[in-house]
């Protein structure tokens, strides 16, 4: 493991419509890492998370992420990043196997890539065939799950992860996330299921009325 | 780590994915074609006059189309919004003036078929009559008009995307915008169908505003759709 930064957030500030949802936050990430994100609902985890992602502009302060300048160029940063957030990002008309063979296409991944993610997140056989909208909460969050991962992002940003998931799949996620970070991969997710989420980060951040401390 | 992707490959990618999810949900087929072929039949009943009806039945097939536009726009983005695509597609790192290109193809492609059965239904229940001259027009100014359309459709349908209130916002930021591509589109019909005595050769010069149309909104959408969508 390296010490090599992939987050250095300092003294930055998020405004959402007039308000600011992050307020001055300071806290890096290293490579390797795995990082919990704690804290009430509304304290800013998911604003947090879709700043590291490139998607919201940075108002004050220094961010960069994967060494993007985020104040500068937030662009930069998404081909480098996955982000799952609360909703899963999928087509409900399409099947599994067609949501997956268009994320893949977009970003240049192959059958293999489709196959080992599928088979990673227990979606291959016929659940492969089944359209989205007619899977249960917890396999469409295994399909997006598996279109992460085959985009084979640097630093995986994930908001709820386990939110729908039985115990095989949590258990499922857990060891994927740990073999993304055995790959280079870095992650940063934010749960409420404290127990299983401190298991699995290295270390933990809490986030509080839009600030960032070590927890 | 992530490969390069190709702007062909996400163009391809994002007008075959649009077009499948119409054929498994069958929106246009089923709601906005039986849609605009009532809009078609409630002009037959309303003005009730065949001349009249030969006259204005470009009008009305180009007033059918852009308002069964609205219909086919807000469907073709709410597939991105439902569950958050869009962001997805954001962050994916590719080139948004790609999927802008793909998207606007898919709803050329709808408004063709579209158009098809609109003019088919004006030959039906108009009446109207057209030579081999007024069908290549005729098909001429479709495609120009329906690319046009299609353009300017995915740019509007995705800044009106993220919005609040977008049902309504969408027709009343739109309607002027298309404006031209409706006049123009209409003259240009009533020129290949001989309407009112127009000749055929009149119908050119409108094909070339629907054209230019296109071409701004081409050009103009692939530039802007990244930022908008962004914003």
């Amino acid at each position: 493991m390296t010490s090599e930064k992939v987050v250095d957030f300092n003294e930055v500030v998020i405004v959402y419509d007039n308000f600011p949802a992050i307020a001055g936050a300071t806290f890096c990430v290293n490579a390797g890492e795995i990082i919990l994100l704690q804290g009430p609902n509304g304290a800013g985890k998911t604003t947090l998370l879709r700043a590291c992602a490139g998607l919201l502009p940075i108002a004050r302060g220094d961010a960069s992420v994967l060494g993007c300048d985020l104040r500068s160029d937030r662009s930069a940063v998404r081909s480098r990043v996955g982000l799952l957030g609360h909703a899963n990002g999928l087509f409900q008309d399409l099947t599994v196997l067609e949501n997956m063979s268009f994320w893949s296409r977009l970003v240049g991944a192959n059958k293999t890539d489709i196959d080992q993610a599928m088979d990673a997140m227990g979606l291959s056989g016929r659940l492969s065939e089944t359209p989205v909208a007619k899977l249960s909460a917890g396999q469409r969050r295994r399909c997006a799950l598996a279109s992460l991962i085959v985009r084979r992002a640097q630093l995986w940003l994930l908001d709820e992860p386990h939110a729908g998931l039985d115990a095989q799949g949590r258990d499922e996620l857990d060891a994927t996330l740990r073999a993304a970070r055995d790959a280079g991969a870095t992650v940063i997710f934010a749960s409420h299921e404290i127990e299983r989420a401190r298991a699995l980060a290295t270390r933990s951040l809490l986030v509080t009325a839009g600030t960032v401390k070590t927890a | 780590m992530k490969k390069s992707t190709g702007r062909g490959r996400v163009v391809s990618a994002v007008f075959i994915k649009d077009l499948r999810i119409e054929a498994r949900s069958r929106v246009v087929t089923n709601q906005v074609l039986p849609f605009a072929g009532l809009i078609m039949i409630m002009f037959a009943f309303a003005l009730d006059n065949d001349d009249v009806l030969q006259r204005v039945a470009g009008g009305l097939i180009w007033l059918a189309t852009i308002f069964s536009l609205f219909v086919i726009v807000q469907r073709s983005f709410a597939i991105d919004t439902d569950d958050s695509a869009l962001d997805s597609l954001r962050v994916a790192g590719i080139d948004l003036s790609a999927v802008f290109l793909g998207k606007a193809l898919a709803l050329t492609l709808q408004l063709v078929a579209l158009d098809v059965v609109l003019i088919a239904s004006a030959f039906l229940l108009y009446q109207v009559q057209v030579s081999a001259v007024g069908i290549v027009l005729l098909v001429t100014c479709v495609t120009c008009a329906t690319t046009g359309l299609g353009f300017v459709g995915t740019l509007y349908g995705g800044l009106t995307a993220g919005a609040n209130g977008r049902e309504t916002l969408l027709p009343l930021l739109l309607l002027p915008v298309v404006a031209p591509v409706l006049i123009a589109a209409t003259r240009a019909t009533e020129a290949a169908f001989g309407s009112g005595g127009a000749a055929t050769s009149e119908g050119w010069a409108w094909v070339g505003l629907l054209t230019i149309f296109a071409a701004v909104f081409g050009i103009g959408g692939s530039l802007a759709f990244g930022p908008l969508i962004d914003e």
